[in-house]
């Protein structure tokens, strides 16, 4: 029997199965073990490869660096000075890498293995979102090392991580949304940062206010206020996000 | 003795319709494909057999029409047709950056195939399509046959029922495509419905049971292959698309 005959027969049982007959589909995938497996995918990639957290950590470096000589500045004025340093090196730094994140997937097409995946789309958004936030911490923990240094202003205190924290969380979930936005664009490189800046600002706003008060060790109604703000953005941008992304990347 | 009821195709679309800005790429698009059925789609460039894929696996909203694939409507059941898919194009949709291994049993977790058969399961899928030996070798380092072969891993690595083949001979030398050949046609007898789009006349007669040309969004011929001699298909093709071609 040819492969052809074979083939047609095999057609032909299979059309005449009763249409009661279960169709065969896979089990239902716990949400957070989808999410776990992007944030592994994405680690796992990146520890090989060092691409995206490489460039942002020399970013980061430079930038400060320039900064620090360009800005020779008494300690009072760097008191003054360092906190918008910090978020904007964040900001900068993080956007190379949520500019990558996205537009790698898409470049290699293993975005759409990603969307044909039966998991909850929202788990998709989660699990980049992590693996971002990931990325943009190591690069705000030695931000902070280095600013302690060329500086000379002690960064690393609980309440200037916890507040990093809470920023780094705003910025990546409002950025990695908005980058899934851009990233069928053909200028996505330039339209990112376009539309992530006015995004960004409700929390950019609060973080900088708040780390320059703890850096001035204002007292505690100074600052409370701006974390608090810092937590309803982060709040607001998760729940934005987890709506949204589903009618973001469905074309 | 009643009558047999007949059965329910696997794949269904009913005056499809996809528009981009003023291009309609599909124009109530008619299809239906039975069942353990394989389908050669052909058509030339443009004429959306792209889109209708894209479209049957829930990856792009059609603009009117009705989508159902094992039963169950698209757009609004989208998740569980994605369970019963497996897509294959003529992009391997792998991590380069990551072995053959790690692609496999990051996909193996977010299709939820259970953690105790995951390695076994990896490692018996990596040996039937020949890349048992470079189970632990980073993918950008594999040929382009290579890595078409680790993407079919990849598609049927949970057992999908459809299979739905985007080009996937593009870029492949004879040895390669001829591997992707029976590996295909393993795939097939496992039973799965399979829609191959492809401008290979020949390859996809000589693979499918049935073929359909489509031309200006719509189906414009459809037939069994066994009702078809090869050696007709590039006329045929050319009078339906009204494009020349060799075969």
């Amino acid at each position: 029997m040819s492969a052809g005959t074979e083939e047609r027969t095999r057609a032909q049982e299979a059309a005449a199965r009763p249409e009661s007959e279960p169709v065969r589909h896979a089990s239902v995938i716990p949400y957070w073990q989808a999410v776990g497996a992007i944030v592994w995918k994405d680690l796992r990639a990146e520890l090989r490869s060092r691409e995206l957290v490489n460039s942002m950590l020399l970013f980061t470096l430079m930038t400060v660096m320039v900064f620090s000589l360009a800005m020779e500045l008494n300690a009072n004025a760097r008191q003054n000075i360092v906190a918008g340093v910090l978020w904007v090196t964040v900001i900068f730094a993080g956007l190379l890498g949520l500019g990558r994140s996205l537009a790698a997937e898409k470049d290699r097409g293993s975005l759409d293995a990603l969307l044909l995946a039966p998991i909850d789309r929202s788990a998709l958004f989660f699990g980049k979102m992590i693996g971002n936030l990931l990325f943009v911490w190591v690069v705000g923990l030695m931000l902070l090392v280095l600013l302690t240094v060329l500086f000379n202003i002690t960064m690393v205190k609980p309440l200037i991580a916890l507040i990093v924290l809470l920023g780094t969380l705003g910025f990546t979930t409002i950025g990695t949304l908005l980058s899934s936005m851009t990233v069928h664009a053909r200028a996505r490189e330039a339209l990112l940062p376009i539309v992530l800046m006015p995004a960004v600002l409700p929390v950019l706003m609060p973080a900088v206010r708040a780390t320059t008060a703890v850096l001035n060790e204002m007292p505690t109604s100074e600052w409370v206020p701006w974390v608090r703000w810092l937590a309803l953005a982060d709040v607001l941008f998760l729940f934005a996000a987890y709506l949204l992304f589903d009618y973001v990347v469905e074309e | 003795m009643p009558e047999p009821v007949p059965a329910r195709p696997m794949i269904e679309a009913i005056g499809l319709t996809k528009i981009f800005g003023y291009n309609a790429v599909l124009r109530g698009l008619d299809l239906t494909v039975q069942r353990g059925e394989f389908l050669a789609l052909f058509g030339p460039n443009g004429s959306g057999k792209s889109t209708f894929l894209r479209i049957t696996s829930a990856l792009a909203r059609p603009t009117a029409g009705i989508v159902r694939v094992g039963g169950w409507d698209l757009p609004d059941e989208a998740r569980q047709v994605r369970a019963q898919l497996g897509v294959v194009s003529h992009l391997p949709l792998l991590y380069d950056t990551l072995t053959a291994e790690e692609n496999l049993l990051f996909f193996a977790r977010i299709y939820g195939i259970p953690a105790a058969q995951q390695h076994d399961q990896i490692d018996a899928l990596l040996r039937r399509v020949g890349l048992g030996r470079r189970a632990k070798d980073v993918v950008r380092t594999f040929s382009r046959g290579m890595q078409q072969r680790l993407a079919i891993a990849r598609a049927i690595l949970h057992d999908p029922a459809v299979l739905l083949l985007d080009e996937p001979y593009t870029g492949l030398d004879q040895d390669a495509a001829a591997l992707l050949d029976d590996l295909l046609r393993e795939v097939a007898v496992a039973g799965r419905t399979v829609i191959m789009t492809t401008h290979d006349l020949w390859r996809g007669h000589a693979l499918a049971d049935r073929i359909a040309i489509l031309s200006r969004g719509k189906i414009a011929f459809d037939a069994p292959c066994s009702d078809l001699r090869r050696d007709d298909l590039g006329d045929l093709y050319a009078d339906v698309t009204g494009a020349v071609t060799a075969r």
